[in-house]
């Protein structure tokens, strides 16, 4: 019989609409980061560093860039006899098909897949943060405490406590109550979204819940098994974590790389992290290009001045272009003499000659002001953006624009071009 | 694909110097990215060939390592596969390689068992691109015994390292002429040949019962008139890296734009074994002008016409020019480095000068690392 004391399951299967044109045509776990991984990468990578060899996606938004991404799991050593990754989609089943309504629900049409490994434990992860973290020091936290439940949390500064859904413990770290963003926060331990279920008690959960709709863990599945009175623990990690499920936290944990010693550090020999590179030359300096506080990918050719950017592989950055706090990502050209400023740009996109990004006065996004703040440029990924235009703060671009799309040249602060047949 | 590969890499050359030390030839990185040995694997699988054998000797544990997993060049499949053969002792043989006809004599067997019908021939420190099929199309249509790839010489580049080859229009050779004391033209032999395969277990056999064991000596040179050869002229990018100007200069050419779009951009790729480094990182400081710089580099001085290899730290208030920086070497502060190769895992202590005013100094540091 098979069998893997601890199996993951990976939820990758949502949009992240809060990344707005950036997901338009990814799932959010598929976007680039830090210059040549992928968001699924930091997880990935903590699964087969952990010890924890049988990894189930489960996609449903937009995930051809996922499945061509992970394949059969080769540069996560997930390629196995028995077990590695395998992407799960929904499917169409006798009676009863339906989309994955919600994360618990998602499981649950899997369970077949969980059962295949006869598991002790299942691991649940999602695909939006980056961190590095030991998944078997955890189990060892859940088994030592006789948990049916680990969360993990870890300690946010009070004020931001209520922000998040934060745990009270005891001093035994068993949990005693919930607080979904409390105005009053009694803790500031913040779930991060990582369990470790007990595989019995998760199984049992599942058919109890299977037509609540929209059957989500942290709505129906932790109240549950709270409420049977099932011990459920919090287990505390206190390195690196970052979520980067809105542009503004995306950009800034982009930007924290570049310090010189970054507190998130990608250049430890230890617990590397993996990612399937398809460009493999160097990068090249011309004779004209200035660089300054940047992390750059392989294959890139800059002949610009570059600061405080990250810069994806296989891009080109064209002499005279400058490029200033920004993100650039795989495979985009910024044609010459364009000035980009504070944007974040997707694949292979084309900035046109003499373009200017992020200039004039800040204004809330008319179309959507809660997702594109902070000043920042987003750009959509295969998009064209025609020579000469100018493009204010707070904006969103997607699709093959022409001077056309720009009256008189200009794409004023707060506004948006949605160009790509999509709802971003 | 109706050919089976040999790369030879078993070879060392002393115009190498120290930098054959510690590896094969064939195990030379190249262009920041690149091992010498990846243009001759991805030039087969991307010619359709889908099984390779390797032929090594000398010093491969770099290139073993390098070797470890086929998967990088798509070979690894049911049928075909990348084969590295070392020499073995067995009940008939208990000799090194002792040449390149040796070598695969050797490993006729593997050669036997095989049922394509030609054989591909190539060297490990040729960095070029070249489709196999189209020279084995030109060996049918010629209905050559033997084809060998020519290329003009290498601006620079010296005519007695080389087989020079004389042929007439049509492409016969007319004549061979091994590592000549002076030269008659410029088209020389790449050590690329394609050869049927029957015909090639025969002159092995032949060769191996009267103790000859050199391909190019006493197989290609005694057999040139006696044999259909024939040359195709290859006239796109060839180079030999085999001694330390040509491997400088081969490196330093990627520095040209028309260079690095051939090799880096334009399809076929090149293949290399992946390393799962970061990508590369500029903090304040660093200023690189023309210059090449692979994943892993931490740069926090000036870096000018040069190449850095992968995970390359250039300390603070460095100055590297028209060098060439191997593997994971670590530069300390307020280094100067100029017209040097610094050989691969080298530590460089803070405050040194490596400036050669002539030609390429070789710098091999082993001195003890203290950061991580």
């Amino acid at each position: 019989m098979i069998k893997k004391e601890m199996i993951a399951m990976l939820l990758a299967g949502g949009q992240g609409s809060r990344l707005g044109v950036l997901t338009s045509k990814v799932a959010k776990p598929a976007v680039t980061f830090g210059g040549k991984y992928r968001i699924i990468d930091f997880p990935l990578s903590n699964c087969i560093n952990s010890g924890v060899d049988t990894v189930g996606v489960l996609t449903q938004y937009q995930p051809l860039r996922l499945n061509t991404h992970i394949g059969i799991g080769i540069p996560w050593d997930l390629d196995r006899n028995i077990g590695g990754v395998s992407i799960l989609p929904p499917y169409e089943k006798p009676v009863d098909t339906e989309w994955y309504t919600g994360t618990a629900n998602a499981i649950y049409q899997n369970l077949n897949y969980i059962e295949m490994f006869h598991p002790e434990y299942v691991l649940i992860l999602g695909g939006d943060h980056i961190y590095k973290m030991d998944y078997e020091v955890m189990l060892d936290f859940h088994k030592a405490s006789q948990a049916a439940v680990s969360l993990a949390v870890m300690p946010v500064p009070w004020e931001e406590a209520s922000r998040f859904g934060v745990v009270v413990t005891d001093e035994t770290s068993r949990i005693t109550e919930f607080q979904e963003k409390p105005e009053e926060p009694k803790s500031n331990l913040a779930s991060m979204g990582i369990y470790i279920f007990t595989w019995s008690v998760l199984k049992e959960a599942l058919l109890a819940n299977k037509d609540v709709p929209e059957c989500d863990f942290g709505k129906h599945i932790i109240p549950y098994c709270r409420a049977k009175g099932q011990k459920m623990v919090a287990y505390e990690y206190n390195g690196y974590w970052k979520d980067v499920g809105t542009l503004s936290s995306y950009w800034e944990a982009n930007m924290e790389l570049i310090d010189i010693i970054p507190e998130f550090n990608l250049y430890e020999e230890f617990w590397k992290i993996y990612t399937s590179g398809d460009i493999i030359p160097p990068q090249y300096i011309s004779e004209d290009a200035q660089i300054h506080r940047c992390i750059i990918g392989d294959g890139t050719e800059i002949c610009g001045r570059v600061e405080n950017s990250i810069i994806g592989a296989g891009v080109v950055i064209q002499k005279g272009a400058v490029v200033k706090d920004s993100i650039i990502m795989k495979g985009t050209v910024i044609e010459e003499n364009a000035v980009v400023e504070k944007a974040i740009i997707a694949e292979n996109t084309r900035v046109g000659a003499g373009c200017v990004l992020g200039c004039g006065e800040e204004k809330p996004n008319r179309y959507k002001p809660e997702v594109y703040t902070d000043g920042l440029v987003t750009i959509g990924e295969d998009s064209v953006i025609p020579a000469g235009v100018r493009i204010g703060k707070n904006t969103a671009i997607i699709g093959k624009t022409e001077a056309a799309d720009y009256p008189e040249g200009i794409l004023e602060s707060g506004e948006s071009i949605i160009k790509d047949g999509d709802e971003a | 694909m109706r050919a089976v590969g040999i790369i030879l890499a078993g070879g060392n050359s002393e115009k190498m110097q120290e930098l054959s030390y510690k590896r094969a030839i064939a195990a030379m990185p190249v262009a920041g990215s690149y091992r010498s040995i990846d243009f001759a694997l991805s030039n087969m699988t991307n010619s359709g060939i889908q099984k390779v054998a390797v032929l090594t000797q000398y010093n491969s544990r770099s290139l073993n390592e390098h070797l470890s997993s086929s998967k990088w060049w798509d070979f690894g499949r049911k049928q075909g596969g990348l084969y590295v053969f070392t020499p073995t002792i067995t009940v008939e043989n208990d000799s090194w390689y002792r040449g390149t006809a040796d070598a695969i004599a050797q490993n006729l067997d593997f050669l036997r068992q095989c049922h394509e019908p030609y054989v591909v021939i190539a060297s490990g420190d040729g960095v070029y691109k070249l489709d196999y099929g189209r020279v084995l199309e030109y060996h049918i249509e010629k209905k050559a015994d033997i084809t060998v790839v020519c290329s003009n010489l290498p601006q620079g580049d010296n005519i007695t390292r080389f087989g020079v080859v004389r042929m007439n229009p049509d492409g016969k050779i007319t004549d061979f002429e091994e590592k000549p004391d002076s030269a008659h033209g410029d088209m020389v032999s790449t050590g690329i040949y394609v050869i049927r395969r029957r015909l090639l277990i025969e002159l092995l056999e032949k060769a191996q019962q009267q103790n000859r064991f050199d391909f190019v000596k006493d197989i290609l040179v005694p057999y040139r008139t006696l044999k259909r050869m024939y040359g195709y002229r290859m006239d796109t990018y060839w180079r030999n890296i085999s001694t330390v100007d040509a491997y400088y200069q081969t490196n330093m050419d990627f520095l040209k734009p028309a260079i690095r779009d051939y090799f880096f951009r334009q399809y076929p790729n090149v293949y290399s074994r992946i390393e799962d480094l970061p990508p590369a990182k500029y903090n304040p400081g660093a200023a690189v002008k023309n210059s090449l710089v692979s994943s892993g580099c931490i740069i926090n001085g000036t870096v000018e016409n040069s190449v850095l290899f992968k995970k390359v730290y250039v300390g603070n208030d460095c100055t590297i020019k028209n060098s060439i920086i191997l593997n994971d070497v670590y530069i300390g502060d307020h280094t100067h480095i100029e017209n040097c190769i610094v050989e691969s895992r080298g530590t460089i202590q803070a405050d040194s000068s490596y400036i050669e005013k002539e030609g390429i100094r070789i710098v091999v540091e082993k001195n003890e690392r203290y950061i991580l």
